[in-house]
C-alpha cells in the first residue's frame, strides 16, 4: 500500500485554488477510486461527476495533469511518479471543484436537424452492413464533451461558441450526413451554422477521444470535402442550382417534426 | 418561507433511460406537455452499461422464431412467477418497438441480407438479440436521446426527486425535487407521474450498478401507497470482477467460460465438479477430461459444470469463499490464460482483454482473473397493471427496471432493454388515457413539500453526526453479508435488526460543506430509499421460504410448489422511510387456457 497526493482544484464561479489530499492507494486503482476515497472520507462535500466506472458513459472527464482524461480510465501508476494535479474542464463554465457546466453541448445538441427517413416499409428497412459501418464509428461517442474541451477554437475563444458546434457536432452532422436513411442535405448548414469552417484540423480531439473515434479522418475532413464540392466547385454548383432538392435542405427540415 | 421554483406538466417523467425516454416520446406525440427529470446529465443513465442487445422475435436468423417461443423462454427464466400478460405483450410488441427505433436513427449490425442480426444468449432458444457489437445499450440510449430532443421535451438534469407528492384525494400531484448545481429546491405539479428510475444495487458491496442504482423509485412509490412485488428476487451475476478495487463488480462475460475459462480455487481445484446438483447430473461432465472434449465437439462429452446456471455457479462460488479457499480478495479465480493461447483469448475476447488490461493492469492471456458474484438486476419492484403499467396509486405508473412482473424470479439477458421499449412506451400511453378520463389535479398540499425540505435540511442542521459514507459502506457490507446471494432465515432476521440499527444512523447524519453540488448530501438524501429498498428485499427473502431464481435460500435449497403459486407485496403502513412495512403473499393470477398450453408444449 503506498500513497498518493492529489491536487484538486476546489472553488466555484467566484474563485478557488488548488487543495492537496493525500491518500493510501493499491495497485491498479483509477484516479477516480482515489476520489472516492477522499470524499469517503477528508472531503465527502468534493464535488465531481461520475456514473458507470467502466468507461461507457462519458460523465467523469476533467483535466489530469492538464490534458482531459475520463477518470475512471486512468490507472494511477500510467502518470509521472509525484503529486497528480486534477482541474475541471477549461472550455466549461465552472458549477463547483470538478464539475462543469456543459449546458453548451446540450444546446448543440438541440440544433441538429432529426434524422429524415423515408417511410418505413412494413418489415423494416433493409440496410447493408458496409453503408452503416461509417454512422456507427461515429455513435460510438460517449459524450464525454473531451473533444470538445480540448479544441482551442473554443477553449481559447468564449466568442466562437456562439457559432461553432465543436467536433463532437461535427461528428454527429458526418453520421447523419453518411446515415443511409437520411434525406436531408446538411452541407448548407454544417457550413453555416454549425460553423465547420473554423476547424483547422489540429486533430486535438482525435487524440484525446476515449472511442478511438477517428474524428478528423474519418468525420471533418470528409464533411468539409462534402461542403467545398456543393459550393465551390462551379459544376456541383450548377448542377445544385438546376436540381435543386434532391436532398431536402436540413434548415428546412430541421423545423419538419421527426416521424 | 422563501417562493420555490415551480413548473406543471401534463405528465411527469422521473428517469431518463430507456423507459423514461420512451415513455416521454409517446406521451408528448399524443399532445400532452412533458417533462422528464434526471438525476444525470442526460445519456448518462444506466441503459448505456446494457451490452450483449436487445431480445424481439424477429426471426431475422432463425425464421422459426416468434412470440410464442419468446413467451416462453421468458416464463421458464422467471420460474413461473412472471405475470404471464406481461411477458405476453414483452414477446408480442418487442418486434415492432426496435424497428421503430431504426426510423430515429438506430444503426443495428445487420445479416447478410440487410436485416437486423440477432445473436444468441442464455435462456432465448433462437438467436433473437438485435444488437451493435457490444454496445446495444448506448445505441438505444443514443437512439431515443436524440428523439426527445428531436421532439424539444423538456428535460431537467442533475435534479434530484425527493419525494411523490398527492392531492387531498390521495391521487399523485407531482414532485419536490433539488438541483445538484445550486441545491435549490424545485417543484413539479402533474397529472400524472411515471416513474422509470431503473434499479437499486447500490447497496451491495459488489455490484455492475452505479451510484444511481439506489432504488428511489421502488421507495418512492410504496411510501406514496404503491405496492412492491417480488423485491426478494435479485440476480446475482457470477461472474463480477472482485479485484483490483478500480474494477470491483464489474461484469464478466460468461463467453470467457464459454471459450474455456474455469472456475478455480486459491488452491488451484476446479471445484465445480463439486457443486452439480442432482437435477443437472445427467447433462454435467463428471471429470475435466470429459469436460474438455465439450468444446471442440459437444457431442464428445457433457457439458463443463462452469456452465451450469447463473445461480448454481454464483452458490458454489460462495461457498468456496466460504470455506477458506477463496482468492486473496473475497473471489476465486477465473482463468483462461493457462488453457487457451494469447492469440485466441485476443481473437474471442477482446473486450474482455482491453476491459482487464486498461483498468485492471491485469493481462488476461497470462494470468487468472479474480471473480465473485455482483448484483446485477433486481426483478422485483412496483407492482403494475400489465396493460397500462398503472400502479396502485391513482396517477402514478412505473416502467423499466423499477416495474415488477415481467421477468418473474430471473431476468433472460437481452430481455431488459426491450423490457424497456415496450412497456416505456405502454406507460406513456397508460398516463395519457389516464388523463383523458379526467384523472388528476395536479394540486399538491404544501404541507408535503415543507415536510420534505425540512427533512432534507435536517443534516445541516445537526451539530454534528456521522459521514454518510460510513453508513452507506456499511449497509453495502451488511447487505451482501446477509442477503446475498445465499440466505438463510437467521441471517435475514439479523439484517431486519441491522437495518433499524442503520435507520437510527441515518437519522443522526451530518452534512459537511454547502448545498451547491454536495455529494455527501446526494448520498444523505439517497440512503433513506436504500434502507426501504433493503428491507423489503429482506422482507421478502425471509417470507419466501424456498429457492427460486435470483432467491437462494441455504435452509430451504429446493423451490417449493406451494411458493410457486404467489408473489409477494410489500406496502407501508405510514408511508415513511423508516416506518412499518406489511407483508402478503398474493395469489399468481391464473393463466389463459392458451397461453399455459405455450409452456406445455416445452416440458
Amino acid at each position: 500500500m503506498s500513497e498518493i497526493t492529489m491536487r484538486v482544484w476546489r472553488g466555484d464561479a467566484n474563485g478557488g485554488d488548488f487543495e492537496s489530499y493525500t491518500t493510501e492507494r493499491s495497485d491498479g486503482e483509477v484516479i477516480l477510486d482515489v476520489i472516492h476515497r477522499i470524499q469517503a472520507t477528508e472531503a465527502p462535500d468534493l464535488a465531481c461527476r461520475w456514473n458507470c466506472k467502466a468507461g461507457k458513459c462519458g460523465s467523469c472527464a476533467v483535466e489530469v495533469n492538464g490534458k482531459p482524461r475520463l477518470m475512471c480510465m486512468t490507472r494511477i501508476d500510467t502518470l509521472p511518479e509525484g503529486p497528480v494535479t486534477l482541474t475541471p474542464m477549461k472550455t466549461f463554465p465552472i458549477i463547483r471543484d470538478l464539475v462543469t457546466d456543459v449546458s453548451f453541448n446540450y444546446v448543440q445538441a438541440k440544433k441538429v436537424p432529426a434524422l429524415l427517413p423515408p417511410p418505413m416499409p412494413a418489415e423494416g428497412y433493409r440496410m447493408f452492413q458496409e453503408d452503416v459501418e461509417r454512422s456507427q464509428e461515429f455513435r460510438k461517442c460517449i459524450e464525454c464533451f473531451m473533444c470538445q474541451d480540448v479544441c482551442h477554437v473554443i477553449r481559447d475563444h468564449e466568442e466562437n461558441k456562439e457559432n461553432y458546434a465543436g467536433p463532437r457536432f461535427f461528428i454527429r452532422h458526418a453520421e447523419l450526413e453518411m446515415h443511409p436513411l437520411d434525406t436531408n442535405d446538411r452541407r448548407d448548414f454544417v457550413r453555416e451554422e454549425a460553423g465547420l469552417g473554423m476547424c483547422n484540423i489540429t486533430k486535438c480531439c482525435t487524440e484525446v477521444c476515449p472511442e478511438h473515434i477517428k474524428i478528423t479522418d474519418n468525420a471533418i475532413i470528409p464533411l468539409k470535402e462534402r461542403v467545398v464540392d456543393a459550393h465551390y466547385d462551379p459544376v456541383a454548383w450548377l448542377g445544385r442550382k438546376i436540381l435543386r432538392k434532391t436532398k431536402t435542405s436540413a434548415t428546412d427540415a430541421a423545423v419538419q417534426p421527426a416521424p | 418561507m422563501t417562493t420555490i421554483e415551480t413548473h406543471d406538466y401534463d405528465i411527469l417523467i422521473i428517469g431518463a433511460g430507456g423507459a423514461g425516454r420512451r415513455a416521454a416520446s409517446e406521451a408528448q406525440q399524443q399532445g400532452l406537455r412533458v417533462g422528464i427529470i434526471t438525476k444525470s446529465l442526460l445519456g448518462k443513465a444506466h441503459t448505456v452499461m446494457a451490452e450483449g442487445g436487445m431480445a424481439a422475435a424477429m426471426g431475422n436468423v432463425h425464421s422459426e422464431d416468434n412470440w410464442k417461443v419468446h413467451f416462453r423462454d421468458t416464463m421458464r427464466g422467471g420460474k413461473y412467477l412472471n405475470n404471464f400478460r406481461m411477458a405476453e405483450l414483452h414477446a408480442k410488441e418487442a418486434p415492432e418497438r426496435v424497428l421503430e427505433l431504426e426510423q430515429w436513427g438506430a444503426l443495428f449490425d445487420r445479416t447478410k441480407d440487410g436485416k437486423i442480426l440477432q445473436r444468441d444468449f442464455g435462456g432465448h432458444r433462437y438467436a433473437r438479440l438485435a444488437h451493435v457489437g457490444d454496445r446495444t445499450g448506448l445505441e438505444l440510449i443514443r437512439t431515443l436521446q436524440q428523439k426527445v430532443v428531436s421532439m424539444d421535451i423538456d428535460v431537467y438534469m442533475e435534479c434530484k426527486v425527493l419525494k411523490l407528492l398527492k392531492d387531498s384525494e390521495g391521487t399523485i400531484a407531482g414532485a419536490v425535487a433539488y438541483w445538484r448545481h445550486n441545491g435549490e429546491f424545485v417543484t413539479f405539479s402533474a397529472k400524472s407521474v411515471i416513474l422509470a428510475t431503473g434499479g437499486a444495487g447500490k447497496s451491495w458491496k459488489f455490484t455492475s450498478n452505479s451510484w444511481e442504482g439506489t432504488g428511489d423509485g421502488h421507495a418512492m412509490a410504496l411510501w406514496a401507497g404503491s405496492e412492491l412485488m417480488d423485491m426478494e428476487a435479485i440476480q446475482f451475476h457470477p461472474t463480477g470482477m472482485v479485484w483490483p478495487l478500480s474494477v470491483r463488480g464489474l461484469l464478466v462475460t460468461e463467453g470467457v467460460r464459454g471459450d474455456g475459462g474455469v472456475l478455480r480455487n486459491s488452491l488451484g481445484e476446479r471445484f465445480m465438479f463439486n457443486y452439480v446438483a442432482p437435477m443437472f447430473r445427467a447433462e454435467t461432465a463428471e471429470t475435466e477430461e470429459e469436460a474438455d472434449k465439450w468444446y471442440d465437439d459437444h457431442s464428445a462429452g457433457r457439458r463443463p459444470p462452469e456452465l451450469l446456471p447463473r445461480d448454481e455457479v454464483s452458490r458454489a462460488i460462495n461457498a468456496e469463499v466460504k470455506a477458506g479457499r477463496g482468492s486473496p480478495h473475497g473471489g476465486v479465480f477465473l482463468d483462461i490464460a493457462s488453457r487457451r493461447s494469447a492469440e485466441f483469448i485476443r481473437r474471442r475476447l477482446p473486450s474482455m482483454y482491453h476491459q482487464f488490461m486498461e483498468l485492471a493492469g491485469v493481462d488476461i492471456t497470462r494470468e487468472p482473473m479474480e471473480i465473485g458474484p455482483t448484483c446485477h438486476y433486481i426483478m422485483g419492484g412496483v407492482k403494475v397493471d400489465a396493460e397500462t403499467a398503472a400502479t396502485k396509486t391513482p396517477g402514478l405508473f412505473a416502467a423499466g427496471e423499477v416495474a415488477a412482473g415481467l421477468h418473474g424470479a430471473n431476468r433472460l439477458g437481452g430481455n431488459s432493454l426491450s423490457d424497456l421499449i415496450v412497456f416505456g412506451k405502454r406507460a406513456g400511453e397508460g398516463a395519457v388515457s389516464y388523463i383523458a378520463a379526467g384523472g388528476g389535479s395536479g394540486k399538491f398540499k404544501q404541507s408535503d413539500v415543507d415536510t420534505a425540505i425540512a427533512e432534507a435540511l435536517e443534516p445541516f442542521d445537526r451539530a454534528e453526526g456521522e459521514n454518510p459514507y460510513d453508513i452507506q459502506r456499511d449497509l453495502q457490507d451488511m447487505m451482501q453479508a446477509n442477503v446475498g446471494i445465499i440466505r438463510t432465515g437467521d441471517e435475514l432476521e439479523f439484517a431486519l435488526g441491522e437495518l433499524e440499527k442503520l435507520s437510527d444512523r441515518v437519522r443522526k447524519i451530518k452534512v459537511k460543506g454547502g448545498r451547491a453540488y454536495n455529494p455527501g448530501w446526494n448520498l444523505a438524501t439517497d440512503l433513506p430509499s436504500m434502507i426501504t429498498v433493503s428491507k423489503c428485499v429482506a422482507m421478502g427473502a425471509l417470507n419466501r421460504k424456498e429457492s427460486r431464481g435470483g432467491h437462494t435460500r441455504n435452509d430451504f435449497p429446493e423451490p417449493v410448489a406451494e411458493m410457486g403459486t404467489v408473489n409477494f407485496t410489500e406496502t407501508s403502513k405510514d408511508g415513511k422511510w423508516d416506518g412499518a412495512f406489511k407483508i402478503e403473499a398474493r395469489p399468481i393470477p391464473t393463466i389463459t387456457p392458451e397461453l399455459k398450453a405455450l409452456l406445455e408444449e416445452a416440458k
